[in-house]
């Protein structure tokens, strides 16, 4: 395949192997934001290659895993009223709120359509008139972009029973609010490879001005990551910190002009809850008044239900990266990804499905 | 038949029912045993052991790329019986329809089964149908059972594998789960995509008449795909499985596909490939015989299994780390991002 196998050739993977013991010259501490990045770094067993004194942690990048316990509980109420017709990505069908999830909704009935794309949800409510399509609108600048060119879309097709339930998430605000928390303590990020082609490598600028900070832009495959991680070893090694891009086949300083103006044209900024986190001020993107009429939450008039994260579930402090999913109690004994109680284990990207997938070491 | 689609009644036992084993069922699926109509079928004695097995298809879309429910239903029975080390002998076939089903439908995949049967040589040899009110059923569901008989001194299960055997994969993986996921999805994609349905029980023959007590274990991939079928086999041998990443087989189209969906291969299921366990000093036969029958023309050594921690698999990436392969847990799901 092509721009794949390229970057995924063990011929040239090796060598970087071998580079990344020598790059490590101070112990460091790095912690990969993107729940995309965890996977891959899994898959290809890079944990099990390290160099001492290199440690990985895995951040607050895997939007399923980081949409609040009162946002899954909406989402599952919303499902659940007659008329309602929900449109999610399938990562989202079987995570729990505080009671069921979106899957057992489904199950007493609830109208739930896994989709693809946002423009496949724009599709079912042209073909289910009857019914008031729900898009849950979970997940970064990845997404964001398509989910704005669908509201447009259906403005101009004048599609009158499509809405959107936004809970969408922007990057760097959480990461700002993760290294205020004097607790946690990183060198260095791998920063998501997929989000920063939208909002561009410049954004992580302020990082490094404020918090001395390196910061390297990574793609997915093994030479992406390998060629990530030894920068980053490089530069703490060196003191010299900065901004680096590996990515520049995805990723720009800039970032797309295009897809961000869509994105402000629809939405705006706004306070948003994270699980594990709280409320970071403008960490979410709400719909405009222009675009009430796509707003599900006004349209159904939601407010959001008080509810407790489970008991026990380490997830808050997995997501800071302040605990591996091994200090989790819960971990593989009463949480598995068969029942989930956290939402670490329920998304593909969370870190502790990682944990249990690929293994603990 | 006047009627274009199934009835209520198609299914009372009436004369709808007698018009529609007639016209249809028989027209396709005549043989002797089944021409009797008899409440149950008799064979006649076979020699060694028995081998009996059952299976339901649901699957949705009936048709696919590669094949349709009925296909599906033939082969899956006559490779469960295959992965035993038997041969098989017949089958039932219990069709559950729901009233609406268009006929031409029905037919299709009448003759599907009864091509399958005849190209396999294992026959039909007695059936049912039910019909429930539309919206109870989608479309046709297919439930086959199958009996067989292993000869004396065939002796194939997943307790059987031993350290230092290898482990053939008789095909590419994944083909038939990615196929019906971007059906479903509606996705299309460019190269072909087709589900690899066939029956295995010529090439497992020809496996158990050659090494009749080199090959140890057989399991056919469906769902949950390789990584939960190696699981079983790890955790009932108690050992443990390595593999090699390079190894594994998988077709390009395949491989773009789960990339875009975020799927693996080694998780999406098979309906036309087996996995087999063979001892070291006969791995190379097994394999030229695989490779000489079409059904394993692109069979390869995936992996080993060793002492080590029981029910472990572990895969050796290209770059000299190491990742443990879990059983799948519930339906895979296409990623967010």
């Amino acid at each position: 395949m092509k721009y794949v196998d390229e970057y995924r050739d063990s011929k040239l993977a090796k060598p970087l192997v071998a580079e990344l013991q020598r790059s490590v010259t101070k112990p460091l501490r790095v912690m990969e934001v993107c729940g995309s990045h965890t996977m891959a770094i899994f898959r290809n067993g890079i944990r099990t290659v390290l160099p001492e004194g290199f440690e990985l942690i895995s951040g607050p990048g895997c939007p399923v895993c980081v949409t609040s316990a009162p946002h899954m509980d909406a989402f599952i109420s919303m499902a659940d009223k007659p008329g309602v017709r929900v449109a999610i990505f399938g990562d989202l069908f079987r995570v729990p709120g505080t009671s069921g999830s979106l899957a057992h909704a489904s199950s007493r009935g609830a109208k739930v359509d896994i989709v693809y794309s946002p423009m496949d949800a724009l599709e079912l409510a042209i073909k289910n008139p009857e019914d008031l399509v729900v898009f849950l609108g979970v997940g970064f600048e990845t997404t964001t972009p398509g989910i704005a060119a669908t509201i447009m879309s259906a403005k101009i097709r004048n599609v009158k029973n499509f809405t959107v339930f936004s809970t969408h998430k922007v990057m760097p605000a959480p990461l700002e609010a993760l290294l205020s928390d004097p607790q946690l303590k990183i060198d260095g990020l791998l920063c998501p490879g997929h989000v920063s082609s939208i909002i561009g490598a410049g954004a992580y600028q302020p990082l490094v001005d404020k918090y001395n900070l390196a910061c390297v832009v990574a793609g997915f495959e093994t030479t992406d990551l390998l060629n990530g991680l030894i920068l980053l070893a490089r530069q703490v090694g060196s003191g010299k910190i900065a901004v680096e891009n590996t990515y520049p086949r995805a990723v720009t300083w800039e970032g797309n002009a295009r897809a961000q103006k869509m994105v402000y044209e629809i939405f705006e900024p706004a306070d948003m809850e994270w699980r594990g986190l709280g409320v970071i001020p403008k960490s979410g993107l709400k719909i405009r008044e222009n675009y009430s009429d796509f707003d599900a939450e006004k349209r159904l008039d939601i407010t959001l239900p008080e509810a407790e994260e489970a008991k026990g579930c380490r997830c808050g402090a997995i997501l800071k990266g302040i605990d591996t999913p091994i200090a989790c109690h819960l971990f593989d004994t009463r949480c598995t990804p068969a029942n989930p109680i956290g939402p670490c284990m329920v998304s593909s990207e969370g870190t502790c499905a990682a944990y249990h997938k690929y293994g603990r070491s | 038949m006047s009627q274009k689609t199934i009835l209520l009644d198609h299914g009372s036992g009436g004369l709808a029912s007698q018009e529609l084993i007639g016209n249809l069922f028989l027209k396709y699926l005549d043989n002797p045993i089944l021409r009797g109509l008899e409440d149950s079928a008799v064979l006649e004695n076979q020699p060694g052991k028995l081998a009996f097995s059952t299976d339901s298809y649901v699957v949705d879309p009936i048709f696919f790329p590669g094949g349709d429910i009925g296909k599906l239903a033939v082969h899956g029975t006559i490779n469960d019986l295959a992965m035993r080390g038997a041969k098989p002998l017949c089958l039932s076939l219990g069709l559950i329809l729901e009233e609406g089903m268009d006929l031409v439908d029905l037919e299709k995949i009448i003759q599907s089964i009864a091509q399958s049967c005849n190209e396999s040589g294992v026959p039909i040899v007695t059936g049912d149908t039910k019909v429930v009110p539309k919206g109870k059923g989608d479309k046709i569901f297919i439930n086959t059972s199958g009996i067989g008989f292993v000869a004396d001194g065939i002796d194939i299960s997943s307790l059987n594998a031993k350290a230092g055997d290898n482990i053939i994969l008789s095909g590419t993986m994944g083909d038939h789960g990615i196929t019906i996921m971007t059906r479903r999805a509606g996705i299309s994609m460019d190269g072909k995509l087709e589900s690899d349905t066939m029956a295995l029980h010529t090439m497992v023959a020809k496996l158990l008449d050659q090494l009749p007590e080199g090959i140890h274990t057989m399991r056919d991939p469906t769902r949950g795909g390789v990584a939960t079928s190696l699981n079983e086999i790890a955790a009932n041998s108690k050992l443990s499985i390595e593999l090699k990443e390079e190894d594994l087989p998988v077709t390009p189209e395949v491989r773009a596909a789960c990339e875009i969906l975020g799927l693996e291969p080694l998780y999406l299921a098979n309906e036309g490939k087996c996995l087999v366990v063979v001892q070291s000093d006969k791995t190379d036969q097994a394999l030229a015989i695989m490779k000489g029958c079409k059904e394993g023309k692109d069979a390869q050594v995936i992996g080993k299994l060793v002492e080590g921690k029981a029910g472990r698999v572990v895969i050796n990436t290209p770059i000299g780390g190491s990742r443990v392969v879990t059983p799948l847990h519930g339906e895979p799901l296409p990623r967010i991002c």
